[in-house]
Formats: C-alpha cells, structure tokens, sequence
C-alpha cells in the first residue's frame, strides 16, 4: 500500500491537517500537499481509468507531464474537468472526484473494452466506422461519445463565480522556470541591470535539485537555491513569480504567462487566474527535463510510476507510494530513487538495470552498499497485477521476455532516461539535433528562434539544454544569463561534479518482446496508445511521424505526450528502420500545458464581455421599450413597440406616422469626417466617383465611394463648410473604416497634399426630423429660418434650435421633407425631448431603422451591405449619375473599365413586385432555364432588399437581375427557402414612391 | 479590514471637460502660439503631456495635438486658434462632446493601467508628464500621467460605461498584482 511515512516531507506542514474529499468519501491531508501525494498518503494509487480500455490508471508522475491523475475539480459552479491531481495544490474542503468511470471507479462497465483491445487496434474507428455512412452520425458516433472522453464538461446553466484578468509586463529577460538553472540565469542577467522577470510554475523555487541534492559553492543545493532567491527578491530589477506558467512563446518576444493566484485557496479575494502577456527581448528557457517511462508490459499498471517521482513523494510530502518498490532504470539517475527509499526505510527488492557494467558508477556503488541488488543485464518482462501492480516477472533484457524469476511489489519506479523540455524554445521555430550519446532531442544553438534583427530571442539554460549535472546546469544557466544581455561569458559558482555510466536506450523491454507484451506496452497513458499500435500504422505506411500521431491519437491527448512523444517516435523510427533524427517530432505548440478559459478571457465577462456602443440618446431608447439592432458595436433601436404591438405593427405604424405626420430618428451613429485643406477638393474628388471639388459652401451632395477594385464601398452626403472644409457623412459601419481609408491614402500616397481630417462622429447628436410636418416642428422650436426659400433641399445651415446651438441638413433618406440636425452631443438628448414635448400634438412618432430601411427602400435608395456584397459597382446600381465623366481619376475608376466591369451581361439593380403582392424572401434568386456544370439551376437574378411596404400595401423588393434594366415588365421567377416553391415577380423601376421627388423639395 | 480589501486606486468621471483637437505642423511657430496660447501650458515634445491645473497640452501624433481646456471655454477657444491660424494649413475641431474622460487616484494606478492596455508602465519607462495613445481592453483609449499618483484617461464618448466598467475591475480589491 502506499502511505504517509512517520517522518520527512520537506514541503508539508505536518501540524496544519487539510481535510478534502475523493469520490465522496473524506480524506486528509497536510498543508503543503498537492492532490496526488494526498491521494497517495491515503492509498489511493487508482485514480481513473483510461480513454479507451477503461484500464485502471494510477499516479505515473509528480508534476505538469502526469497523463493519468486527471480529476473533475469542485463541484457546481465551480466544476472543471482535467485537472491534473499532480499540479492540483490541496487546500481545505477540496472536492474531486475520478473520471471516465461507470458506474464506478472500482467496477466499470467499460473496462470490457480491455478484453476487446485486440479489436479494437490503431485506426479503428476509421476503418470500421466510415460505412454505411449514415449509421456514423446516427450510431457510431453517439455510442463512441458515450464510452470515450476524460471528463464531464461543466454545466452549460452554471456561471463561473471566479474572476481573472490580464496584466501586461515589459521587461529585458524573461526566465522561464525557477529551477538551479533558472536562478542562476536569473541572476547572470539580472547582473547587468536589465530588467529581469523570473516565472516558475510550481509553488516552490529550486526545482530537481531540492530533491536530488548535491554541493553548490560549498554549500548544500537546498541552502544555496534559498540564499539565491533571497538575492534575486532583494534586486530592484528582478520580478519573481511563483505559480506562473511560461504558456507560449510567440513572434517578437511576446510569452504568455498563466498565473495560478488561487486555485490552491479558492475562497481568497481577488482573481483566480492571470494571464501575463509579457513583451521581452531576450527568453531564457530554464524548463527543466522530463523523466521517460519504459515500455514493458503492464507498465500502466497503477503501481507503476516514474522513478523521479516516486523519490519526488519520498523526499517532498513523506508519502511512500509502495512498501516494496522493484526500480527499473537505463540509466544512473534512477538509482536516486533506490537510495532515497532505502534511505526513508523502505524495502528495495531489486534495482533492474539492462546495462552491464564493468565497473560500477558512483549511484550503482552507493546503491550496493546501501544493500540494494542490482539485477545487471535484465529486465522488467511485464508487471503483474490489476488495480494495482502486485510483482514483476525479470528476464533477460536480450531476450523475448522468457521468466528467469517473479518478485512481488506494490511499486515499480521506472527512468527511461531524460527529455529536455523543448516546448518553449521549438514554439516560435527553434530546431532540435538528436544527442545519440544522451538518448534525446536537445535544442540545437545553431537553428534558435529568431527576432525581426535576425538574433536569436530564446536561449535554453540547464537541463532544457541536455546538461544533467549540477556543475553543467549551472555554468550553462550563467552562460545563458550573460549572453541574453550581452555580457562575456564567466564561470558559474562551482559544483560537485559527477560520474555516471552513459544511458542505454531502451524503447522497448525486453529488446525482443513479442506480440502479446508489445499488445500490453503502452506509451501514451492517457490515449490508450501501445508499442504495438504505432508498430501496426508503421506496416500499414504511415511513415510521417505526424500522420502516425494522427493515425494513432499519439501525444493527442490533453498532456499533448509529453511522456510518450519520444517513447513512439522511437518505436515509429525502429519499425520504419529509420534513425530517430530521421523520423523527426511533431510540432510542439503553445500552450505548454492546458490554461484556463477564464484567464483567456481575462476581465471580457457580463457587462464589459464587450463594448457596447452607445448614442447620446440611447437611454430614452432603452426607458421606452426600444428593439435592440446590433450595428456593428452601436446598439440601435429596431422600432418601438407599443404595449400589445408586435415589431411588425410597430414598424407599419411608425412607416406611416413619418409618412403622414412627423417622425424621429436618432442618425447619431452615423459617421461625420471633417476634411480641411486647400487640397481637400482635389482629395475628395480622388475619393468620391463624383465632383466634389466644385459644391458650393452652404450646399449638400450625395456621394459615392469605391475601392481601387471598382466596388462600391460606402456612400453619404457631403457638406461643404467652407472654401477649405468638407464634412463627410459615413454610413454607420463605414465611419472608422472610411477615416481609416482616408488617413492611408493621405500617409502614404499623397503625403504631400495638404490635407488634414478629424473623425468627429461623436461630437454630434444627429437626429432626423422627418414627415411633411417637420417643418411645422422645428418653426415651433425657433431660433433660425428653416423655410423652403432659406434652406433649400441639398443645403445646410447653422444656427439654434430651441436655444441649442444646431447645424441643420435639408437632407433625405425618406422621401419626405426631413431634416438632419446636428447638436453637440451632450445636448443630443436635451434636442430629443424637446422635439417630442414640442411636438406631441402633431403626432410625432420615434422610429427605428427597419422604419428607416423599409422608407428607404420605398424610395429606391440604395443601402450599403444590402444592394452591395463588395462585388457590386455602382454602374450595377443604375448610379451613373454620381460617376463624374469629367475626372482623369478617382478611386476605382480604372477598374470599372475593365471589360468584365462594362460587360452588358452584369446583374444590374431593378425593382421587383410579386404578381400576389407577397414579400419575396430577403436573397432568394431568380432561376433561369437549364442546369450548370454542377447540376445547379441556373440563375439570372437574386432579391438584394424586401419589404412589405405600409405605404403601399403590398411587398416591395429590389434585386439585381441579368440585363434588368432593358427587361422592364418582365416576369421573372423566384424559388421560396425550401427551392420548390415559386413566387412571380414583375421587373419594375426601383422607386415605388414619388418617382418625381415632390415631397422631399418642398 | 487589511488593505486587500480596497479598491487598488479611485476612479471618477471628469464631467464636461473641454477638448480641442489640433492638426498641424507642430513645428510651426504659429501653430505652436495658438495651442499655448489658449492652453496657458507649455508645448509639449513627442509623447508628453504638459499640464497646469485643469489646462493640458498633450502631444497625440507628429501632426495632432489635443487641448484641454474648460468645458464652458472650449467653444472659444477653438475659435480663437481658428483664427490664429488663419491661412495656415491646419485643423481644429472641437472634439469636447467627443470624448469621456476618467480621472484616476492612487498608488497602484500602473497597476490598473497594465491590466487594460500593452502599455509598458514601469516608472522608468512611463513618467510623470507621459501620454501614451493606445487601447484599454477592446476600445481605443489614450491616457497621461498627471503626477506619479494621478492619470487621467480619455476614450469615445460612446464607450463610456464600458470604460467605466473596465477601470472599476480592474481596480477591484485583491487584485493587485505588487509588479511595479
């Protein structure tokens, strides 16, 4: 059984018990614990069970590559699924519970699977599901969705109660891991007064050589680690972060941090997580290495985990994972673990070790003295056991695997060697060389990532580099400290240096293992992947290591292989009798391990999710029952329901009251440019189709705006204000985008023209004064002559309004007599309330844009993103008139010359009535006789605007139809949304209402 | 009540603060005139904001200044650069309405700042007498340094809840981050 030793545990505090929960039933721990060495304190070794088999699965590691000890964490809102047991710091009242069991952990209908595995080989699901191929989406897939996946996805109704946020820092080096070789960086760079942030994901500074121990400047590694920090947290320039996770590594020294402020005491003020985005010039990767499993038979047997780990709960938390633990290693390094057991007075019954050696290295001698056998030249053949690894049979590790001799246990502590973690230094492109000495892949100096000077930005420093021993850590840290700020190389602060055997690779045990121990070795715990599997996509030609890990779902899963990725490829490497170097990795991608959604979203939650646009009049809209229109980030009312009225009564009764009496409109998000200059003519005549240059002051003309490829973009009236100013009216989509057009056009063509604009869209309240009794309306408010002889249609004028200081437009988008008027925006709503006290007796109606739409498209007016799709030139759209034929040029003339531009075949813009005075639908298309090459029907036309029209009780549309124009009169045919059912519509001139223009001029 | 439990920094509304902009070539000894003229305040060089009381010049591109000025006074003084730089090539626009502007009190204003915009806020790289154009969360935003305890931010009128509502979470308590 694994349990709490009596003594030791150099991170727990054995006087604070924490008291926390396990499917249900209540356990204890110690402060300082994390989830897994509580679990393991208690004995509880299983902890769930695999994706696929439902294998029982225990506690392989001691940190962030664990693949087996995921837990559903909290309960509720609080919910999350996927933690990892390992990385899980335990505090009072911690609630988990196991995953991808049922009924339960201990019986699970699942676990059939397993006695199904021979059926159920690499590419299963591709080669059995594909036909028939309805029964995949009816049959296969609910089922495999049933049996499949790790944990339960939180409630959707549930709202997380946490609270995150970004935070962004700028420093001169970043070091990633507060490991000996992160310190010593840390402190090599921070020497030169750069501004130094040091992150360690973990909660505790020091990383392996807390543990593993060994001599620094004569001092033990403990205390040395411990006086480092105290120098680095008394330096001005260097920041240290605990809990803070290097997350990625991204183009121009940009990293994301994840900080875990308090998962480890949840009822703490403040946010859960933060994510720091972090812009540096230099990156030291100080990540460490990650202990690989042996693939024997049985090696995910709950019982079996990773040597360093297995000392890691000895030596961190006095938790013993097994009273008898058998140490399977390649290499010197896992004879620590045999030492530290025997040490903490456990029973060591053998160390296997399928090296032979001549003379014993220092770790095998002291691990014979200590009294420990040491089986040379053996191996492991398979573990034994069933929820819980019970003995290993030991054979030859040159042989097939034949029993030479059982020996029980309750653990088995394996090291396949060491992988330099990699991740963040391949993230933004630095290579890897295959170290054949060491047995894995270590950044290669000569291929780093680089900045936009052509330097490399991330440097590696200690184990990530491949170096394994203290005195090398530490002299490669201070070397990478020095180089990220420039200084000349100095030698670090002296270590004990060490002897050791070299590793013998070992990626499969024994090396001739047969089928069935092959069928029983797995490499990727937490996606059910086996020696045997990656064998299989090997025979059946999955050469590239990035088809077999899709193949196979190799390294797929949520520790994304951080300990099987070296292990398979190796396996891929041997079957396609290739070198490793060869076969290569796959890519490492950000995030290092998975961070929170949450952190990702920051503070973007409930009321500020996102910006929500608001006019100066926007609550009168929201006190009076306003349908919202998302336009754009503008909230803009839809129409204005009465009570008892549906959204399509009110739009008819406001269609009407504008019609018949007066209406009012809140223009205010449309955007409002000011262009100045003596060049400012010659400027809008570059941007307009049509003259601009020659308005007169005091006048309005609509205009029209295209992009250099000919298609119309925007349109709007132009006010000139004097010789030198114009203001320029957007659409309310078009109002950042055109000013942004604008300034492009001026920074980098005509940077010599004098031009300046100034977007000052929302200095005004504009509200629109429409309906033949508008003028009766604004007389009413005074102040200034709004009459037909001093404002003219298509002229402007300033002046006030009920004493606030207006500039009024004489301009139309409804057909009627109507007036823009512009007021300061802080005195928008004042001008609103106003016109409705005012003119209350006249009947005047608040109305909204599909009002606004349905007017416009009884006019024959054209809307931006309705008549156009950006493939639409106003030539389509019967606009000729506003395309000046006196301009040497203007944006997109050249275009509209192209001969597809000018071919008589466009879809041109024409009015449309159904023979039933039905509403066609919004898009539907006009069908034309036979099939395309696609056995599609032909069309000839498609509805761009549809309405039914109050002023004239039928529906109305506009469209664009093959040769439209010359075909007035026509009947052309539309299919309905389910393409059967077909609607006539006649082709008639686009303007429904007032062909004449009567009632806007008088 | 430990310090944890207050707001990182005050955050107030600057109501009706006058706002002109100015487009121009800013090494010109007129354009220079007329905004220190109406301003009573120093002109400003790249990336700086010079202020004396409620007055302001704040430097916002090679060819754009803003004023501050009083609400009440901003008509006038619009109008009084207008004429000022009669016949020279330049823009102003009084942009008062335009704009929202917050008013933040505190030791740990960096903080607040850093968690909304990629601004690198340490002291020896934003001073007293900053200003930086940029963007706080997902609007566009600019902001300047008062004083080591006080900055003011300004953004579009339209985004002035969202602003609001920005700045007050970030300056919830225990949420210091204890960077700077």
């Amino acid at each position: 059984m694994s349990t709490r030793l009596a003594t030791g545990g150099r991170l727990i505090d054995r006087s604070k018990p924490v008291r926390f929960q396990f499917n249900d039933t209540w356990l204890s721990g110690f402060e300082g614990d994390t989830l897994a060495s509580a679990l393991l304190a208690n004995d509880k070794v299983m902890v769930g069970r695999s994706f696929k088999y439902h294998r029982p699965r225990g506690i392989v590691a001691s940190g962030a590559e664990e693949p087996n000890a995921l837990v559903n964490l909290g309960k509720g809102a609080r919910h999350e699924p996927n933690q990892r047991a390992t990385t899980t710091e335990l505090f009072d009242g911690l609630y988990a519970t196991s995953q991808n069991h049922w009924p339960s952990l201990e019986f699970d209908i699942g676990a059939i699977n397993a006695k199904l595995a021979r059926f159920l080989p690499a590419g299963f699901y591709y080669k059995m599901f594909i036909h028939p191929r309805p029964f995949w989406k009816h049959i296969y897939e609910p089922f495999i969705r049933q049996s499949a996946g790790l944990g339960r996805a939180p409630d959707p109704e549930t709202r997380d109660p946490d609270t995150y946020e970004h935070f962004y820092a700028y420093v001169d080096v970043l070091v990633v891991g507060g490991g000996v070789a992160g310190l010593q960086a840390a402190k090599a760079a921070a020497k030169s007064g750069a501004r130094v942030l040091l992150i360690e994901q973990t909660a505790h500074w020091g990383g392996r050589a807390a543990v593993d121990g060994g001599m620094v400047d004569g001092q033990p590694a403990r205390d040395w680690i411990a006086a480092t920090v105290k120098t680095l947290e008394g330096m001005e320039n260097v920041t240290l972060r605990t809990r803070c996770m290097g997350a990625g590594v991204y183009d121009h020294g940009y990293v994301l941090g994840y900080e875990r402020l308090n998962d480890h005491q949840p009822q703490a003020d403040g946010p859960r997580h933060r994510l720091w985005r972090i812009r540096t010039k230099q990156i030291i990767t100080a990540t460490g290495a990650i202990e690989r499993p042996i693939s024997f038979a049985g090696n995910d047997l709950p019982g079996v985990m990773l040597a360093s780990a297995v000392r890691d709960y000895v030596v961190n938390y006095g938790v013993a994972p097994g009273e008898r633990t058998v140490v399977v290693t390649n290499n010197d390094d896992g004879y620590r673990t045999a030492i530290a057991l025997k040490a903490a007075g456990l029973a060591v019954p053998a160390v296997i070790d399928p090296r032979v050696h001549a003379i014993d290295p220092p770790l095998v001698a002291q691990a014979k003295a200590a009294g420990i056998e040491v089986l040379m030249g053996r191996a492991v053949a398979k573990a034994k056991g069933g929820r819980r690894v019970t003995g290993i049979v030991v054979t030859a590790h040159s042989g097939e695997g034949a029993a030479l001799r059982e020996i029980a246990c309750d653990c088995v502590a394996m090291s396949g060697g060491w992988s330099p973690v990699v991740h963040l230094w391949s993230h933004c492109g630095g290579k890897l060389t295959w170290d054949a000495h060491h047995a894995f892949f270590r950044p290669d100096p000569a291929k780093a990532p680089t900045g936009a000077d052509g330097a490399p930005f991330v440097h590696v420093a200690g184990s990530a580099n491949g170096y394994l021993f203290l005195k090398d850590v530490l002299q490669d840290a201070e070397n990478a400290g020095r180089v990220s700020v420039g200084l000349e190389r100095d030698p670090a602060p002296d270590a004990n240096s060490e002897h050791a055997a070299p590793i013998h690779p070992v990626w499969m045990m024994p090396a001739k293992a047969g089928d069935d121990l092959r069928a029983k070795a797995w490499l990727d715990y937490q996606n059910d992947v086996k020696v045997s599997d990656v064998q299989l996509a090997a025979r059946e030609g999955f050469e590239s290591v990035e088809h077999t890990k899709r193949y196979t779902t190799l390294g797929m899963a949520t520790d994304q292989g951080k300990l099987s990725n070296i292990n398979g490829l190796a396996i891929l490497s041997d079957a396609l009798g290739e070198d490793i170097p060869q076969v290569g990795t796959t890519t490492f991608r950000p995030p290092y391990t998975p961070i929170s959604m949450g952190a990702i979203a920051g503070q973007a939650r409930d009321e500020i999710f996102q910006p929500i646009r608001k006019t100066p009049v926007h609550a009168w809209h929201e006190e009076n029952g306003a349908v919202w229109e998302p336009v754009g980030q503008w909230r803009r009312p839809y129409c204005f329901p009465r009570k008892g009225e549906s959204k399509h009564q009110a739009v008819r009764r406001e269609v009407r009251a504008t019609r018949n009496g007066v209406g009012l409109l809140d223009a205010s998000t449309l955007g409002k440019i000011v262009v100045k200059g003596s060049d400012a003519g010659r400027f809008l005549d570059m941007l307009y189709t049509n003259l601009m240059s020659t308005l007169p002051v005091g006048k309005c003309r609509y205009g029209l705006m295209c992009t250099e490829n000919g298609f119309l973009t925007d349109d709007g009236v132009v006010a000139r204000l004097d010789e030198d100013t114009f203001l320029c009216h957007t659409t309310t989509g078009g109002a950042d985008r055109i000013h942004a057009h604008m300034e492009e056009w001026l920074q980098t063509e005509w940077w010599d023209w004098k031009v300046y604009t100034a977007n000052l869209t929302e200095q005004y309240a504009q509200i629109a004064v429409v309906g033949p009794k508008a003028r009766v309306l604004l007389e009413r408010l005074g102040g200034m002559d709004v009459s037909k002889e001093a404002l003219p249609f298509m002229q402007w004028a300033d002046g006030t309004l009920g004493s606030i200081p207006a500039r009024v437009f004489r301009i139309s988008f409804s057909g009627e007599l109507s007036y823009e008027v512009a007021v300061p925006a802080g005195r928008g709503r004042e001008f609103w309330d106003l016109c409705l006290h005012v003119g209350a007796d006249l009947g005047i109606t608040p109305y909204g844009t599909e009002a606004l739409h349905v007017m416009r498209a009884e006019k024959g007016f054209i809307m931006i993103g309705d008549e156009t799709d950006g493939t639409v030139i106003p030539q389509d759209l019967g606009l000729n008139w506003a395309i000046s034929k006196k301009k040497a040029d203007y944006i997109g003339k050249r275009a509209q010359e192209r001969s597809h531009m000018t071919s008589a075949d466009r879809w041109q813009l024409v009015g449309l009535e159904t023979l039933d005075g039905s509403v066609l639908p919004d898009g539907a298309y006009a069908v034309a006789d036979g099939r395309n090459a696609n056995g599609q029907r032909n069309t000839q036309g498609r509805v761009t605007s549809t309405y039914y029209s109050p002023t004239l009780d039928k529906g109305i549309a506009m469209g664009l139809v093959h040769n439209g124009p010359a075909r007035m009169g026509e009947v052309v045919v539309f299919l309905k949304e389910d393409g059967e059912t077909k609607v006539k519509a006649r082709i008639v001139n686009p303007v429904f209402y007032d062909p004449k223009g009567e009632k806007q001029d008088v | 009540m430990s310090e944890g439990f207050e707001e990182l920094c005050r955050v107030r509304p600057i109501a009706r603060q006058g706002m002109i902009t100015l487009r121009g070539d800013l090494s010109a000894k007129a354009v220079k005139n007329a905004v220190t003229g109406v301003a009573g305040v120093d002109m400003p060089s790249r990336r700086e904001a010079r202020h004396v009381g409620e007055r302001a010049i704040l430097w916002m591109s090679p060819d754009e200044l803003a004023v501050l000025v009083p609400h009440e006074e901003a008509a006038v003084a619009a109008e009084t650069m207008r004429s000022a730089l009669a016949g020279i090539h330049a823009l102003v626009a009084d942009v008062s309405d335009a704009r929202a502007h917050f008013r933040l009190e505190g030791d740990t204003i960096r903080e607040v700042i850093a968690k909304l915009a990629p601004v690198d806020m340490s002291p020896a790289a934003m001073q007293p007498g900053m200003v930086r154009r940029t963007r706080f969360a997902q609007v566009a935003a600019g902001f300047w340094l008062r004083d080591e305890a006080t900055a003011q931010v300004f953004c579009f009128r339209s985004v002035a809840d969202y602003m609001s509502g920005l700045l007050r979470t970030a300056a919830t308590p225990g949420s210091a981050v204890g960077y700077f």
